[in-house]
């Protein structure tokens, strides 16, 4: 009898378990679409825009591939991910997707036939946007030219290739529900919080990851290292050191000069040249909100920058490398600042920043011409400088701009950011 | 003084540290080959090998060249004899005015060194940073195309 019982009491628990992880791993297919109609020039127009706004072409177009076709690798901690294929195809592609598919697949992460999405497709920000915006980026979607393309298989370590583990990842990280509006904050206000958590997920990048690859909430915003570039934090901009406005952060964010800062590089280049893409006010939205976002880390208080004249051995070198290599671009009479009243490298973020790490990578990979007119373009000099002239000139840099904050450990972090980067 | 490895040959120069090694090449050693295009690393007229990698010459200071080798188009072979690329890029005349032809030459010697084998995409990628005003391109990638074939290490 109490033999029988223990059996019962296992079995059920047993049933019970194994319904469970079925409900939480298991998801349907949804039915394959009939072909897609056309949908109307306004609403692909917006769909254009929608599909801007979330940076879809950064991940999903891999250099020299095709528009939409994906491909592109995307280096985790956890392995290596290759974007897929969101042209309409029907067989490489989401051709077969319906309206419902893809929805489902932005707000929940999960693919038409049923399969988890790994998070590092943002679907965690994209199910804060709203329904129209989502039906108008499927439509955009659906109208691109369908290529026929696979991208190459993932690498992800064990057990994280078992895609029905990310169910669990979603049970801690997917909350949130469209953005509504808050009435006491103005319309422009909503309209970059709505971009900036919605489909810019700006945050992805701009924040901590924790252990499992999620966004540290209490730290959000406070800044990320993406593909080996420091993502800066966005909040207090405003009161920062060298404080940005909104012109200067409107200019960054599409693809200009900012007055007094620079212009963006590495991974943030190809989404400010989406953002210039979209129309001026949501780039005005966008720098409105993030320069509202107040400083909520206690973080140390760190002594005001200076610039004080440190004559050394290594600070001459340093100079003459500059000399040499930087100033026909950045020197004080050079063409380039004098025409287009470019802003000293002591005032940009590169140099200004607590990490030299934007600085080297900058110097090391350069700046590619960009469709940004003008390009603000910077050659490569991983071939022409070793690690101890980078240190040097970097170390001379840091001095003009903030001599009471030097950079430490300037050639272990510059050995490092080479081993990654493999150089062609 | 600087100490400068200039096609296998050491000179001993009195300049400063901070001259860019093209005005260096062309002033103090009488190399003429690179040209001075744009000073600003946007035209690679002026490219030239260090340590067997394509640099612009017009942005790398003569002090951070200690103990390394610097190669020049003189290097390859001379009017006389000229190298697989040069001679290459006689034969199907891809010189327009010429003037961007010593660092395309260059350039495509540090891909053929390290890559004999490259396919179109892989000589497109590298050799997008030297540009032709003549728009000579074709003939150029010809050039390169038909070194490729004979084999030839550059």
């Amino acid at each position: 009898m109490k033999r029988k019982t223990i059996i019962g009491a296992v079995l059920a628990i047993g049933v019970v378990g194994i319904g469970f992880a079925f409900w939480m791993m298991w998801r349907p297919e949804i039915p394959v679409a009939s072909q897609h109609q056309n949908a109307g020039r306004e609403s692909l127009d917006r769909g254009r825009r929608v599909v801007e706004a979330g940076d879809c072409a950064v991940c999903h177009t891999r250099p020299g591939g095709a528009y939409m076709a994906g491909g592109l690798p995307l280096v985790t901690p956890f392995g290596t991910l290759f974007t897929t294929n969101i042209t309409p195809d029907r067989e490489t592609g989401i051709g077969e997707w319906s309206l419902d598919a893809f929805e489902r697949a932005m707000r929940e992460g999960i693919a038409r036939d049923g399969h988890f999405l790994y998070p590092a497709f943002p679907y965690v920000h994209y199910r804060k946007m709203s329904d129209a915006d989502i039906a108008d980026a499927y439509a955009f979607l659906m109208s691109v030219d369908p290529v026929k393309y696979t991208a190459p298989e993932n690498h992800i370590i064990f057990p994280m290739n078992f895609r029905p583990l990310v169910s669990f990842w979603n049970l801690l990280f997917l909350h949130g529900e469209p953005l509504e509006p808050l009435p006491e904050r103005s319309a422009l206000w909503n309209r970059g919080r709505y971009l900036v958590e919605g489909a810019g997920h700006c945050s992805s990048c701009h924040s901590p990851l924790n252990l499992i690859g999620g966004e540290k909430s209490s730290e959000l915003f406070n800044g990320g290292v993406v593909d080996g570039w420091t993502a800066p934090a966005l909040r207090g901009m405003a009161m920062a050191e060298h404080p940005w406005n909104e012109a200067q952060l409107v200019a960054y964010l599409t693809g200009e000069v900012a007055q007094g800062h620079g212009a963006a590089a590495g991974p943030m280049l190809p989404v400010s040249l989406s953002i210039a893409q979209m129309p001026t006010e949501d780039a005005h939205a966008i720098a409105q909100y993030i320069l509202d976002l107040e400083k909520t880390s206690s973080a140390v208080t760190l002594p005001p920058c200076a610039s004080t004249a440190k004559p050394g051995a290594k600070a001459l070198s340093g100079a003459s490398l500059f000399d040499g290599a930087c100033a026909s671009c950045h020197g004080s009479a050079a063409p380039m600042r004098v025409i287009e009243a470019r802003p000293a490298l002591a005032n940009t973020s590169a140099v200004t920043a607590d990490s030299p790490r934007n600085l080297i990578q900058t110097i090391l990979q350069g700046i590619p011409m960009s469709t940004a007119a003008p390009s603000h373009y910077m050659p490569s000099f991983a071939h022409s400088l070793d690690d101890a002239q980078l240190a040097a000139l970097a170390e001379y840099l840091r001095n003009e701009s903030c001599a009471t904050r030097p950079w430490k450990d300037l050639e272990k972090t510059i050995k490092s950011i080479r081993a990654q980067e493999q150089q062609p | 003084m600087i100490t400068l490895d200039i096609n296998g040959k050491t000179h001993e120069l009195d300049i400063p540290e901070d001259m860019p090694l093209l005005y260096a090449l062309r002033n103090q050693v009488g190399l003429n080959g690179a040209k001075y295009g744009c000073g600003l690393g946007q035209c690679g007229a002026c490219t030239v090998l260090v340590n067997d990698k394509p640099v612009f010459s017009c942005l790398t200071p003569c002090g951070a060249l200690a103990g390394k080798s610097v190669r020049t188009v003189e290097s390859l072979g001379s009017a006389e004899q000229p190298g697989p690329l040069q001679k290459a890029f006689i034969d199907v005349q891809a010189a327009q005015c010429g003037y961007c032809i010593a660092g395309m030459i260059v350039r495509a010697q540090a891909l053929l060194e390290a890559n004999p084998q490259p396919d179109d995409e892989t000589i497109r990628r590298h050799m997008a940073p030297n540009l032709c005003r003549c728009g000579t391109h074709v003939r150029i990638l010809a050039a390169i195309k038909s070194v490729i074939a004979q084999g030839a290490k550059g």
